[in-house]
């Protein structure tokens, strides 16, 4: 097992009443694998899904991007206020 | 100037005299101070205050990683972004964006584009507490 250290946010704070959870999980594990966990635990993260940036160690990162041992996963929900967030590019290439 | 980090995430008030000394160099005819300021309404609602959280170690590059964005599109010389967390009261700033460049037009462009950015990604959430007590994250 890999430990994975969760950092939570604005409202995700409040839902899980913490800033920050710990998870063991798989070798392997994806960071979208680990945001699963959090709503199978936390239902109304759910309303979140498709509406989030994720971080490993502070770097923007996929849903697919496999995490290691002791990573640092943040969870980003929208940030605040008024633009679209549905096809914005956190990696837009400079 | 000394002692001006270009891009900060701070409890502090925010003033944009030594951002606007730090970034003008003499090349540049142009500086373009942006503030965004807590505002007393939103959709026809009174706001009490405001609070915004950031997860300042990853933010504060975030800030940077937009500045350079912007100098890939825009001949533009200094950057600087400075955002408050905490507290505001109605009337403070929020967030600083000064930018200088050569000419006025790639310093306007650059700035919009830079606080455009800003709220697409960098990992900081406002609360809004409406005047009848209530409050809710804005997303």
């Amino acid at each position: 097992m890999i430990t994975i250290y969760i950092r939570l946010f604005a409202a995700h704070r409040d839902i899980v009443g913490r800033p920050e959870v710990t998870v063991q999980t798989d070798p392997g594990a994806t960071v979208g694998a680990v945001w699963e966990h959090l709503v199978a635990e936390y239902p109304p993260l759910g309303r979140y899904t498709g509406r989030l940036l994720y971080a490993v160690n502070q770097q923007f990162a996929e849903p697919d991007a496999i995490l290691r041992d002791g990573d640092e996963v943040a969870i980003i929900p929208p940030v605040s206020g008024g633009v679209d967030w549905h096809g914005s590019d956190p990696n837009v290439s400079v | 100037m000394q002692g001006i980090e270009p891009f900060v995430i701070t409890e502090a008030p925010l003033d944009p005299a030594p951002l606007v000394a730090y970034v003008q160099t003499p090349g540049d005819g142009a500086v373009v101070t942006f503030a965004g300021v807590a505002r007393n309404h939103f959709g026809g609602r009174p706001t009490a205050f405001l609070s915004y959280e950031a997860y300042t170690e990853m933010a504060t590059p975030v800030l940077a990683q937009i500045a350079e964005e912007a100098r890939a599109r825009w001949p533009i010389g200094r950057v600087a972004v400075h955002h408050r967390i905490g507290t505001l009261e109605i009337g403070e700033t929020a967030v600083l964006v000064v930018v200088a460049a050569p000419h006025r037009q790639e310093a306007f462009q650059a700035a919009a584009y830079i606080m455009d950015r800003i709220k697409e990604i960098a990992p900081i959430w406002k609360k809004e507490h409406w005047a009848d007590g209530a409050a809710e994250w804005r997303e």
